[in-house]
């Protein structure tokens, strides 16, 4: 009998190239996804040394942080954005990797479009010079992000030097509550775990609450995996996923499809698996999340008060910072709380499930004339998808701005942004200091949370609303 | 890239947790396709007003600031984004070295990979650490990487963990993606031998 091992034990072990004696392994990556803000350095480096893409035909290259998300047939108007774009298309023309260019049916957020392309499947290894390739692990794959140099090496090598993480494994119990969603869940985690609870693990998370989500309710989840402070999350793959897949232009087909998911089906973790760390989190038990601090950590049930620096040990000095940017009170709840501007999108929550639930409670609704709502599509091929289902006159006739496909107000390289001081109610995954526009003030929240808040021009318990 | 064995530096203190790579270096400066040219938008939103006049409380702006080597902050240092402008960032400032009780993940490989030391310290000393790197005489540590370890003014030492590999990198000056690139043969053996999956894209 063999080891029972885990999900990312499996993948990890197959992986392994070389192991040398002090030094780490050298593991083989899968799918490279490049992005134009994290790689120019890299492929300079290449140029440099005079190499080349060692496997151009297991890489992805997408445009998606500093492109505008207004008229794609205008030119970009940042000339140092510009520029960077210009960049990345030299590079893939150069160096042989597929681009997803503005304007191609597959561009989007390269966290969007891996899985819809089909390229991101289980099992894999899969990597980018972006901290939220986590996200890929919903489909029972080992994907995390990396640093510029990093990017240089699987260029160049296809291989990226590691050192084995531990595991961690994260149950919810228990069926989710209405109202309550994917986004809920991680943010519960998160606040529980803390922005550092991850660190030095990989996430596997499981029970029930896990296998009732869908697809896209999985990539949320392990999207924020890094948000409390894990590289990487994994979810076992099932016949959701396999059903997701099924069809993708880069899943395999045929034969092929059924020797596929024959491999993918001996994935999940064995029966007396261990892992270095566990938490058990009752799913029935949670409520709305929202964050009132400067870190993914800082979340409470939206019914909950803001904490009180005062009693809260160690983090009360982070407590206090935060709520002195957020110039909130202690004590009081967000409930209620007024907000400038609402944002539905990010690879958080982008994907066609999170703007059907926005639009959904938004039709035949106004949104308050003191919001200013964003609506951005993930991708293309989401953007496509929502506008044969009518949802952009949903969101227009409540008067919501309907956009071009793209990171946008998630981190504001592109223009789209928050002014000083205003509070936004935003799906995206990040509310540091400055991150939606210098002094901008962020409420991390589900597309629910944030419907029903652009609806009420207030924070807003979306129970509420849903009769 | 050049060996790194043995330096001393001004030490200042930035006692805040959970400093993410947003705060050290925003996005709006990662339109940049250089390395070059980040220190000076180092912590730039905490170090400088709208209209681009320093704030005058924040560290960097102060007088203490000047020339200092080695900064001393909160837990989890680095974490967030996985932007390696943060390290050339600090590194551009002038930063050699980072102390903290733990840094985040990825930040902490981005910074063996271009010479920036994370140095981890226990709770005890990180707090002795904070309030020296404060005081108003200049505090100088001395950090001797082969033998993984600091010397602080008074001839005291404590050691830091360091995988043997980074160190090895590091006080060799080898870049990492040469080890990488030796291990062709093993890696062209490995496609071969996993071609259902290799070749699924
Ligand atoms: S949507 Fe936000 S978090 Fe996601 S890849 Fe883009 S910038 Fe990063």
């Amino acid at each position: 009998m063999t080891q029972p091992r885990t999900l990312f034990e499996k993948i990890w072990d197959k992986h392994v190239v070389a192991h040398e004696p002090g030094s780490p392994a050298v593991l083989y990556i899968d799918l490279h996804l490049v992005h134009e803000v994290t790689s120019p350095q890299a492929f300079q480096g290449l140029r440099e040394k005079g190499l080349k893409v060692r496997r151009p035909d297991h890489t992805q290259a997408t445009m998606d942080h500093s492109i505008p998300t207004t008229d794609r047939s205008l030119p970009i108007l940042d000339a140092i954005a510009a520029k960077q774009v210009n960049q990345l298309r030299t590079n893939c023309h150069e160096f042989g990797i597929p681009l997803a260019d503005l304007g191609d049916e597959n561009q989007g957020i390269v966290h969007v479009i891996g899985p819809e392309m089909g390229l991101t499947q289980p099992g894999m290894t899969v990597v980018c010079g972006d901290s939220h390739t986590s996200t890929h692990g919903a489909f029972g794959a080992l994907a995390f992000g990396i640093g510029t140099t990093e990017v240089e090496h699987v260029l160049a090598t296809q291989c990226l030097l590691q050192n084995r993480p531990k595991t961690y494994e994260v149950r919810f119990a228990g069926a989710l509550p209405k109202g309550v969603g994917s986004k809920d869940l991680i943010l519960a985690l998160i606040a529980r775990i803390g922005v550092g609870g991850g660190t030095g693990y990989v996430l596997e998370y499981t029970g029930e609450a896990i296998r009732a989500l869908s697809m896209e309710g999985r990539m949320t989840v392990c999207n924020m995996s890094i948000e409390g402070g894990a590289r990487a999350g994994m979810i076992a793959p099932d016949d959701i996923t396999f059903e997701y897949l099924a069809g993708r232009p880069n899943a395999p087909y045929g034969d092929a499809w059924d020797d596929a998911v024959g491999r993918w089906r001996r994935l999940p973790s064995d029966e007396g698996a261990t892992y270095d760390k566990l938490i058990s989190i009752d799913a029935a038990t949670l409520e709305p999340m929202i964050t009132y601090g400067t870190n993914p950590g800082m979340g409470i049930a939206i019914t909950q008060p803001v904490p009180d620096p005062a009693s809260a040990g160690a983090n009360g000095e982070s407590i206090r910072k935060a709520l002195d940017y957020m110039a909130l009170e202690a004590g009081k709840p967000l409930l209620g709380h007024a907000v400038d501007v609402v944002f539905i999108g990010s690879c958080t929550n982008s994907r066609i499930s999170d703007l059907r639930e926005a639009a959904q409670l938004m039709k035949g609704r106004k949104v308050s004339p003191n919001v200013r709502v964003l609506v951005v599509p993930g991708s293309e091929k989401i953007k496509k998808q929502a506008e044969s289902e009518n949802l952009p006159e949903i969101f227009r006739a409540a008067g919501a701005e309907w956009r071009e496909a793209g990171c946008s107000m998630c981190i504001a390289m592109n223009g789209d942004q928050l002014a000083p001081g205003q509070y936004c109610v935003s799906t995206s995954n990040r509310n540091f200091e400055g991150r939606q526009g210098k002094g901008g003030r962020t409420f991390l929240a589900s597309p629910l949370t944030a419907a029903a808040s652009a609806l009420n021009g207030v924070v807003t318990d979306v129970r509420t609303m849903l009769g | 890239m050049e060996p790194i064995n043995t330096f001393k530096g001004k030490a200042i203190a930035l006692p805040i947790k959970d400093i993410d790579t947003d705060q050290i270096i925003p996005a709006r400066f990662l339109k940049t396709i250089d390395k070059q040219g980040l220190g000076a938008n180092l912590f730039t939103d905490w170090r400088y007003f709208e209209d681009g006049s320093p704030k005058p409380d924040f560290l960097l702006n102060q007088p203490r600031a000047q020339g200092a080597a080695i900064l001393v902050a909160g837990d989890n240092f680095g974490c967030g984004s996985s932007r390696e402008h943060a390290p050339w960032a600090l590194m551009g400032y002038g930063f050699q070295a980072v102390i903290s009780t733990s840094f985040a993940d990825i930040f902490k490989g981005n910074c063996y990979k271009n010479g920036l030391i994370p140095i981890e310290v226990d709770e005890s000393l990180h707090t002795e650490l904070l309030e020296s790197a404060a005081a108003d005489e200049p505090y100088e540590i001395e950090v001797d990487l082969p033998n993984q370890l600091i010397r602080l003014p008074d001839g005291r030492t404590a050691t830091f963990p360091i995988d043997a590999f980074s160190k090895k990198c590091l006080t060799a000056g080898i870049d990492q993606l040469g080890y990488l690139r030796e291990q062709a043969a093993a890696i062209a053996e490995y496609e071969a031998g996993h071609l259902d999956r290799v070749s699924t894209l």
